[in-house]
């Protein structure tokens, strides 16, 4: 716009203060994942010596390593499966009611994720001992599809408030039951937002430590298994490798999750 | 009588006493009306007068809070949409854009477990009813809003229902295309044998395609007649003012140029301005400034402002001669049949 | 025809659909966190007996009597909210460059590409980011090894040698906390930042220089004050995260307790649940203040 010109455009100490800013936010990430490939194990020389697959092979050799991951990806599973069921039974409520108790009741939803990490997982643990249970498994996943449920429920709501009230009607016109009004005309429309909802709970309850901490007893997932390797001055290099696992295992989905959010041209309002 | 007997002598649709409010909105206040099998009837009013309500209601959208809705002499207040034997076109047309046109059509049948040839057969049927055949494998989405209003009426008419609603069918459509509807509406209507019932804002619309039309005032029905009673013989000033609005003139000046309290509504064509001689002694005389005329190429409209204050509007027949009007700004003489005014209530 | 049935039944019964669908979600959250919460904060009325090293489900104030008369618990809280407070005001700083940018300069593709670039690392592993500050500040790590290439070790020895915030390396000092802080939830403040300043109509800017103001002026008078909201917003975020944070003090920093440290080691090996309940409630009390604060200031309405 010719006024931004106008406006003395950005000068170069804006432009070089942004750029600096974004590379600060890049470096550290990029720094972790060039070092799973180093050759050397002990030190931080930069640049790095030598590149090599070599640690890969390591990892992947681990037992510990890949139990850990197994009970993440479980646990991540059925954590997301659960919040799919709740949360989509929420939005379906909340969508189009008004009842005095709507804001309140989406205020518990947030809560979960709202409140900082180690007051859910004190309460949960809290929470767990009150009733003589002991952290475990399911512990995890309880934990983990409690505050996943809101965000499966924010996508599904927010999809479904989109869709005109006009068409459920027209399907019961038309001889369809709930059900089927549900099945033909609904989950069609709504499938890319529990797609989306779900990726993001799959991430967040992969890549979940604080909580995790609380209840997971002598469970090891591989956050745990992470965060118990950050002291450890040995190894650095299969850390790394570990590292470069979790982000491709956590960005994917979430990058899955916001390109599929995007308004798309199947749905109301085009 | 017979059950058979019984339910021929049945109206179609029958709505008791239905009301129903929002809070502390009323949208009908004790609503009565009776449709027969095979009419083309119309609800017609302003926005918020009750007759998208009055419709929701018969299709099974809304429940009243009191009174009764009857389909076919049976009561079917509580039964839901997807069990009466009544189909809707939406005002937004509601095609669902993840379906084809074809799939949409075969909607109804699909739901009621119908086999995919089957449906695929019926639904090319009735989008030849529409004369949309060689669009059924289009994407609902391409349609322009006449090509979806087809679509939709297709559609609700697959499960071959006893009633179809039309929620402001034609209000999104301009004006030739309307027309063309209008006609099609009326033919296919003819066609099918089933009855129609439509909303619409549109008094000239309303007029054009009903057998009967209900005129809705503020959740109650001013009157219920066809459309040249309607017109003729309004009942009430919003009546008259509504459909074909007359002239309507309150009781104090009609008073002063009858001699009688009686509120009357005079139609604008009925009265003419007084260019020669004296109208003849059957008529009332008044006199005004003409403030201004409108041309409507049929017709003229001139507005008369009389000595009063009250303004009536006198519409003069396109007679081809430019100088047969008087200029705006002069003082003229208008008349019209005593007979002619219709008393209001 | 049972789901037909169902539905009939449901017609007509608009609350009992309802209560149908809530029934589930509500159920899981009631029983599993609700009650959890007030477990937590009942337990943090009850007190520990110092003899048997057990809870004694009794009501009682003297758990927050230790909480508030012990000057190092309360050195413990004013720690955290003084770290919360620097880390807010730090990223302000940084992060408004690069919001001003991103919202009122970039174009379409530039800026198409900052928020991406700003929301990739927010959307990384938060273990992963934690770690790789761990090695960036290691005495033997990549930043002391850049700073000694650079000749900056003088300087570098000498900010490590500041009381209090100093320390033997950058990864156990504060100020190695603070700088991995900031970056944490750096992403945090840009975004609501970015888009309050978006917010800003392009005709005030005009009319500001029309009445003769420089753009330096209008910065000041006009830009800056409607960017505040987001800036609030944006706050909301690095205050509470860093109140309630445990992992970064525990893996990056100095030997003071943080209250999320705190917390994890009294309901652990402490043992005091009572303790580490009431020390949770602080960050819950501190965050309320300050999003009622942060409302005022407009913050709800840029979030």
């Amino acid at each position: 716009m010719r006024s931004k010109r106008h406006w003395g455009g950005a000068s170069v100490g804006l432009k070089l203060a942004a750029a600096a800013g974004l590379v600060f936010l890049h470096l550290p990430v990029w720094v972790i994942v060039l070092y799973a490939f180093t050759t050397e194990d002990r030190t931080y020389a930069f640049p790095p010596p030598g590149l090599t697959l070599h640690w890969f092979e390591a990892a992947f050799a681990r037992d510990d390593i890949w139990e850990a991951m197994r009970l993440s990806l479980m646990v991540a599973s059925i954590a997301t499966l659960a919040a799919l069921i709740l949360g989509t039974l929420a939005a379906f409520a909340l969508a189009r009611s008004n009842f005095r108790a709507k804001e309140s009741i989406t205020l518990l939803f947030v809560l979960p994720i709202a409140l900082p990490g180690i007051i859910t997982g004190l309460a949960l643990l809290a929470g767990i001992r009150s009733v003589g249970l002991t952290p475990g498994f399911w512990t995890i996943v309880a934990g983990h599809a409690t505050f996943c449920l809101v965000i499966v429920h924010n996508n599904v709501i927010a999809r479904l408030r989109r869709i005109p009230p006009s068409w459920v009607e027209a399907s019961m016109d038309l001889g369809a039951d709930g059900w089927q009004t549900f099945r033909y005309v609904l989950l069609p429309q709504i499938a890319t937002a529990l797609l989306a909802g779900g990726m993001l709970a799959f991430a967040l309850s992969f890549d979940e430590i604080i909580v995790t901490l609380f209840t997971a007893g002598h469970e090891r997932t591989l956050p745990i298994w992470f965060y118990n390797e950050l002291f450890r001055p040995r190894e650095r290099p299969i850390t790394n490798v570990v590292a470069v696992i979790v982000i491709l295992v956590t960005l994917g989905p979430i990058l899955l999750a916001y390109y599929l959010t995007r308004p798309d041209e199947h749905s109301s309002g085009n | 009588m017979t059950d058979q007997r019984k339910r021929d002598a049945s109206p179609a649709i029958e709505l008791r006493e239905a009301s129903r409010a929002f809070g502390p909105v009323v949208a009908l206040d004790r609503i009565s009306l009776t449709i027969s099998p095979g009419e083309f009837f119309a609800l017609l009013g302003p926005s918020g007068s009750g007759k998208t309500t009055c419709l929701r209601l018969i299709a099974g959208f809304d429940h009243p809070d009191s009174g009764q809705v009857l389909l076919d002499g049976v009561d079917v207040t509580d039964i839901p949409p997807f069990e009466r034997n009544v189909n809707t076109v939406f005002q937004d047309y509601a095609l669902f854009p993840h379906m084809n046109v074809a799939d949409n059509v075969a909607y109804g049948l699909r739901v009621r477990g119908v086999a995919a040839a089957e449906r695929r057969k019926r639904a090319l049927e009735m989008l030849d009813l529409v004369q949309l055949e060689s669009f059924a494998d289009r994407r609902s989405t391409q349609l322009s809003g006449g090509q979806k209003q087809r679509v939709a009426l297709a559609r609700a008419l697959i499960n071959q229902p006893k009633v179809l609603l039309l929620d402001e069918p034609l209000g999104a459509l301009d004006l030739k295309l309307r027309e063309e509807m209008q006609t099609e509406l009326k033919s296919l209507q003819q066609r099918l044998g089933i009855t129609f019932v439509f909303v619409t804002h549109d008094q000239g619309e309303a007029l054009s395609m009903a057998n009967r039309v209900a005129v809705f005032n503020a959740g109650r029905i001013e009157q219920l007649d066809t459309p040249r009673a309607l017109y003729t013989r309004p009942k009430t000033a919003f009546v008259a003012g509504f459909v074909g609005s007359a002239n309507v003139v309150e009781s104090d000046l009609a008073e002063r140029l009858t001699g009688r309290r009686q509120a009357f509504a005079i139609r604008p064509e009925l009265i003419r301005i007084v260019t020669n001689g004296a109208p003849p002694p059957d008529h009332v005389v008044t006199e005004g400034v003409l403030e201004n005329i409108l041309y409507h190429g049929a017709s003229s409209r001139c507005h008369v402002r009389t000595g009063d204050g009250a303004v009536l509007a006198v519409a003069q027949a396109e007679s081809g001669d430019a100088a047969a009007l008087p200029a705006p700004g002069t003082r003229v003489r208008i008349s019209w049949p005593r007979a002619s005014a219709v008393p209001l209530e | 025809m049972v789901a037909r049935s169902v539905s009939r039944f449901l017609h007509g019964r608009q609350g009992f659909y309802l209560a149908l669908l809530l029934a589930p979600p509500l159920l899981w959250l009631g029983t599993v966190y609700l009650a959890s919460l007030f477990a937590l904060l009942a337990q943090s009325f009850y007190a520990i007996d110092e003899f048997t090293a057990r809870v004694v489900p009794e009501l009682t104030l003297k758990t927050y009597r230790q909480l508030v008369g012990h000057p190092a618990n309360v050195d413990i809280v004013l720690r955290t909210v003084l770290m919360a407070v620097a880390v807010t005001l730090a990223s302000a700083v940084i992060a408004f460059p690069v919001a001003n940018y991103m919202a009122r300069h970039a174009g379409p593709r530039m800026k198409a590409l900052f928020y991406v670039g700003v929301m990739l690392p927010m959307w990384t592993s938060y273990l992963v980011k934690v770690y790789a500050w761990r090695l960036l500040l290691a005495k033997e790590g990549i930043i002391s090894w850049a700073l000694t290439g650079l000749g900056l070790q003088g300087p570098l020895d000498r900010l490590l040698a500041v009381p209090v915030v100093g320390g033997p390396s950058l990864a156990s000092s504060y100020i190695g906390m603070f700088i991995v802080f900031v970056y944490m939830w750096l992403p945090f403040m840009i975004l609501p930042l970015a888009a309050a300043l978006e917010r800003v109509p392009q005709s005030l800017l005009q009319a500001s220089a029309d009445l003769g103001a420089r753009p330096g002026q209008t910065f000041r008078t006009v830009v800056l004050p409607l960017a505040l909201p987001g800036l609030a917003a944006g706050s909301i975020f690095t205050f509470s995260l860093t109140l309630g944070d445990y992992i970064i003090p525990s893996v990056v920093g100095a030997p003071g307790y943080f209250i999320g440290m705190m917390v994890y080691q009294q309901q652990g090996t402490a043992g005091n649940m009572p303790l580490a309940a009431a020390f949770s409630i602080v960050p819950i009390v501190l965050i309320a203040i300050y999003l009622a604060l942060a409302r005022r200031m407009g913050a709800f309405d840029a979030l």
